[in-house]
């Protein structure tokens, strides 16, 4: 199909798309509207299981297993891009230089990594009480150990990420969402079911089973998100293709 | 106050998204990507959803720009068979330049 | 304010779908598709507003004393964020062994299946 044929047929579909989309939107509720009858339920279970976090109740309570799916997609496109990133027998290794750093740079990520890896840790910690949670608080805590690499160079980064431990955890933590759902099982009679005491509301230490979980996928998507870079910043820092030997690097 | 808040913050939104999809060159689209992530941050945090606003500002300004980032200097450092960016390539292939996508 | 916020959703999962469609670089396209998620976002967060409403998090907050905005839609946005993003990654995979493999990115230079 050309290029033109191509946008022709686009265009045809994008037209049907809009008239229907723009028909179905008049006849939603309107923006804004007052009538939430999902939400008021949702927030009822929610305060029942004394969880101050009502987003958190729904996605480690309420809809737990919703969000077991969720975080095997994660599990599986962390281990899918790992298999397609690996290092393939033809490409070369290629060790990456010490570079040098500005020294306030160096000053910035030294002084800024410890606080947030920290803040990544409370994020995880108090998702059912504050905004955050163990997605948002995994990927602070990935991203901070990035830091690293702007602070220094790609060899501290490399000493500060353990792999081999990265890859346990993340399956760890992938298997212990499906054990804590079992537990839930056995003594609920539920899968997933929230057994767990449900403690003081609006206490760390509230909610049952909803920081346990938060914790189980804080620790994977952290461990599969800082997998998932190494993967990245080894194809682009350190692997050269047999290509690359013959044109640029001699 | 606030209904003008979404709106300006929704058409901002618009706005990036568009300039996103027509910014053709990967390595410029990922910097109009962080700011479509940064704004629809904005428009999550107005329109009462902290929870996903920490998640896309996480996500959105730091990890999907990086990514794509990553994948340009990986795919574009080799030069091309057609041989007209080879002086390009050659460049970035002497090794030193670690740090010029970070 | 009307339907426009539901309609500016529909517009930014149009223009992702052509930037897909005329793209002649896999990254872009890929950038096309991540903004085309978040065409998703903005409409699920768009129909679980409610107006002069909080937001539902009852740390500081008595039960009952103020409307909240509906929580469900913003847990389901919430989780699609960050899977959406490892999604991304695995399509860039993807995309590095393809030029590995086959020296382009442009999907309309690969014509077929080669062994």
């Amino acid at each position: 199909m050309t290029a033109r044929a191509r946008l022709a047929v686009f265009l045809a579909a994008a037209a049907v798309i809009a008239a229907f989309f723009t028909a179905a939107c008049t006849d939603l509720p309107p923006f804004g509207t007052d009538s939430h009858p999902y939400g008021e339920r949702a927030v009822a279970a929610a305060l029942d299981r004394r969880t101050a976090n009502v987003v958190s109740a729904v996605n480690f309570d309420i809809r737990a297993f919703d969000t077991l799916g969720e975080e095997s997609i994660l599990f599986g496109t962390v281990l899918g891009a790992t298999l397609l990133l690996r290092r393939a027998r033809d490409e070369r290794h290629r060790r990456a230089e010490a570079d040098r750093v500005m020294p306030t740079t160096r000053l910035f990520g030294a002084l800024l990594l410890p606080v947030t890896l920290v803040v990544g840790v409370y994020i995880v910690a108090h998702g059912q009480l504050s905004p955050g949670g163990g997605f948002q608080g995994g990927v602070v805590l990935a991203t901070a150990l990035h830091l690293a690499y702007v602070a220094a160079d790609y060899r501290a980064l490399k000493k500060l990420r353990p792999l081999a431990v990265l890859d346990v955890a993340d399956s760890l933590a992938a298997a212990s969402y499906s054990l804590i759902g079992l537990a839930g099982m056995i003594a609920g009679g539920a899968f997933l079911k929230n057994v767990l005491p449900l403690g003081t509301f609006n206490t760390v230490t509230s909610g049952g089973t909803v920081p346990v979980l938060n914790a189980a996928v804080g620790v994977e998507v952290a461990c599969g998100l800082i997998a998932l870079l190494a993967h990245f910043l080894d194809q682009a820092v350190e692997l050269t293709d047999p290509d690359q030997q013959r044109y640029g690097d001699t | 106050m606030n209904q003008w808040l979404i709106g300006v913050a929704v058409a901002f939104v618009v706005l990036a998204a568009t300039t996103a999809v027509l910014t053709r060159d990967p390595a410029r689209q990922a910097v109009v990507l962080s700011v479509l992530g940064l704004s629809l941050a904005v428009v999550f945090a107005v329109l009462q959803a902290p929870d996903v606003a920490l998640s896309q500002l996480a996500v959105g300004t730091a990890l999907t720009p990086l990514l794509i980032l990553l994948t340009v200097r990986k795919v574009t450092r080799r030069p091309t068979r057609s041989d007209d960016r080879a002086s390009d390539g050659d460049r970035a292939g002497t090794g030193d330049d670690g740090r010029e996508q970070k | 304010m009307g339907t426009w916020v539901f309609l500016a959703a529909g517009w930014v999962l149009l223009i992702a779908l052509y930037g897909l469609v005329t793209s002649r670089n896999l990254i872009h396209a890929i950038g096309c598709l991540a903004v085309a998620q978040s065409s998703t976002y903005l409409l699920l967060l768009a129909v679980g507003y409610r107006r002069d409403a909080t937001a539902p998090i009852y740390s500081d907050l008595t039960p009952g004393t103020r409307p909240v905005v509906d929580p469900v839609v913003q847990a389901l946005a919430l989780t699609d964020v960050v899977v959406g993003a490892t999604v991304t990654a695995l399509l860039l995979a993807l995309t590095i062994q393809l030029r590995k493999r086959h020296h382009t990115v442009d999907p309309q230079a690969l014509t077929g299946l080669k062994g």
